[in-house]
């Protein structure tokens, strides 16, 4: 661990300001953030002023709303308004293929709101990443050229409300449905490191993020079986505490270029 | 900010023996300022350990301490289901030996007054008292404690601090369940890093009843860090949360033995 980083992510967590402009890295890309109402906790928002305190530049969001409401249309679209009060967000939409008429949702995301991606919930929605209608989304969203975020999990299985009892997806089968789309860009949130080391053992086309990697020096031992330019900065903010991924940054001993693909670089090429 | 580590474990991390694992968390916990890291269970863990199970944990645990003893703090593996072989242990690691606290996990709930023996001896050591507790939706393993069997075990015993490990997990229950129980503490340890835990604590508890801890090497000190780091408090009671209110609780078996730090 350098001086430098360590005095930076020590300014992330202390907001003191340690440095001076030009000791400040060039860009942060936090690839997984939500907005708008959590159905049950009440999360500080992720505003202009939470992103500039903390250095991020780039924010990818999606909405909390997207877990449970039908209208998804309405969904996205309030999130883009929410999006436009900092031009460091990006409003990432959702899409639910067990909704009617899904394709509609998926072509107002690229079309008329111009996203680079969409975020999917197969849990929480009630599909697999093995089923048909999970192939034709694939399929639909890479044509739109539109790149997709699988969320793996959102929430500790044993802190769950008894009554949204959620559990991890099932990453094994999707190896197999990127092969029929091969020109689609996946990327996995909230991936912990028994299921990178088991179900996506040998998938290593997409990217991951590190918010639910654990276990001490976690993203520098990720590191010994997992690609370094598909690993990327995601926080799970402001469901968890931002800090976690920023300290986890500091607790890892990464090379420049590790440490510049996970902050900046890898997410730029997964939009590339 | 002095941090001390409440829950460390010598599972999870690098090694071929305790003292190099112990090596290992001191050099990743170097990297985000933490100074002393209380570490109890050994290399290979049992659920409902054998008497002769505890030993060899505790044995472990000694051995690493022996090497690292600047840095670490070790507590006494026990279980409620070998009272005997658990006070013995308690005479060999801590009035003999270097420990300073107990750990108690999941090999029998905490509610059942079979326990007791083992609070007393360990009260009267003046040794930290840490007992594992979650509240699962998934449901607990038969001899899980819940905060809510920790606070009978804590009436018990009104004037001895007892640590409600993990906070029950599901924290949101676990501050609620030991609020009214002065003589409980919050483990802030071992639950990923959801937003709020340590404001709640802070608001239904008090920063004098809240000790950080990371259950490293299973998880990252860095999640558990957060909880403090990232919360929206006073710095004065991040610094109590740290360090201070787990360096009250044992400065009287360190003095004791006569441990500066
Ligand atoms: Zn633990």
């Amino acid at each position: 661990m350098n001086r430098r980083l360590f005095l930076t992510q020590a300014a992330a967590v202390s907001a003191a300001p340690l440095l001076t402009a030009a000791d400040k890295p060039s860009g942060l890309v936090d690839c997984n953030l939500h907005l708008g109402p959590h159905p049950t906790r009440a999360l500080p928002e992720i505003d202009e002023a939470f992103l500039a305190k903390r250095d991020i530049t780039e924010a990818w969001a999606g909405s909390f709303e997207a877990l449970l409401h039908r209208d998804m249309g309405a969904v996205n679209e309030r999130l883009v308004k929410r999006c436009a009060a900092s031009s460091r967000l990006s409003a990432v939409g959702s899409v639910n293929p067990r909704l009617p008429a899904w394709q509609t949702d998926l072509r107002l995301c690229a079309e008329k709101h111009r996203m680079p991606m969409i975020r999917l919930y197969p849990n929480h929605h009630g599909y697999t990443v093995a089923d048909d209608v999970f192939a034709q989304l694939l399929t639909e969203a890479t044509k739109l050229k539109l790149r997709v975020q699988i969320v793996a999990q959102l929430e500790d299985q044993r802190t769950q409300s008894p009554l949204m009892q959620v559990p991890p997806v099932d990453l094994k089968p999707l190896a197999e449905a990127m092969k029929k789309v091969p020109e689609s860009r996946v990327m996995v949130l909230n991936a912990n490191a028994s299921m990178i080391t088991t179900a996506l053992r040998g998938c290593t086309n997409v990217w991951l993020d590190i918010a639910m990697i654990e276990g001490v020096a976690g993203v520098e031992n990720l590191l010994t079986s997992w690609p370094a330019d598909k690993l990327c900065f995601g926080s799970h903010a402001p469901f968890f505490y931002w800090e976690s991924a920023a300290l986890k940054m500091q607790e890892s001993v990464l090379t420049e270029d590790q440490q510049n693909g996970i902050r900046l670089g890898n997410a730029r090429a997964l939009l590339g | 900010m002095r941090i001390w580590d409440l829950h460390c474990h010598l599972s999870g991390v690098a090694g071929l023996t305790p003292e190099e694992r112990l090596g290992s968390l001191i050099k990743y916990a170097d990297r985000v300022g933490i100074e002393r890291l209380c570490v109890y269970m050994g290399m290979k863990w049992a659920q409902d350990p054998s008497a002769d199970d505890l030993g060899k944990q505790n044995d472990d645990v000694l051995r690493a301490l022996e090497k690292h003893k600047d840095r670490a703090f070790g507590f006494v593996y026990l279980s409620a289901k070998h009272v005997e072989r658990s006070l013995s242990e308690l005479e060999r690691c801590v009035t003999n030996g270097p420990m300073v606290g107990v750990k108690l996990w999941v090999a029998q709930r905490c509610n059942d007054p079979m326990i007791d023996p083992i609070i007393k001896r360990a009260a009267e050591l003046k040794a930290v008292i840490f007992q594992h507790t979650w509240f699962k939706t998934t449901a607990n393993y038969a001899g899980e404690s819940t905060p809510d069997d920790l606070v009978a075990l804590a009436k018990r015993f009104p004037e001895v601090p007892i640590i409600c490990g993990h906070t029950g997990g599901t924290w949101e229950l676990g501050i609620r369940a030991i609020r009214e129980q002065k003589n409980l503490f919050a483990d802030l340890a071992g639950s990923d890093p959801t937003w709020g835990i340590t404001e709640m604590a802070v608001r239904e508890l008090g920063a004098d009843r809240i000790i950080y801890g990371s259950d490293s090497g299973g998880r990252s000190f860095a999640s558990q860090l957060a909880k403090v780091h990232g919360a929206q408090i006073s710095d004065a009671d991040k610094q109590k949360i740290f360090c201070d209110n787990l360096r009250n609780m044992m400065l009287p078996i360190l003095k004791a033995k006569g441990i500066q730090a």
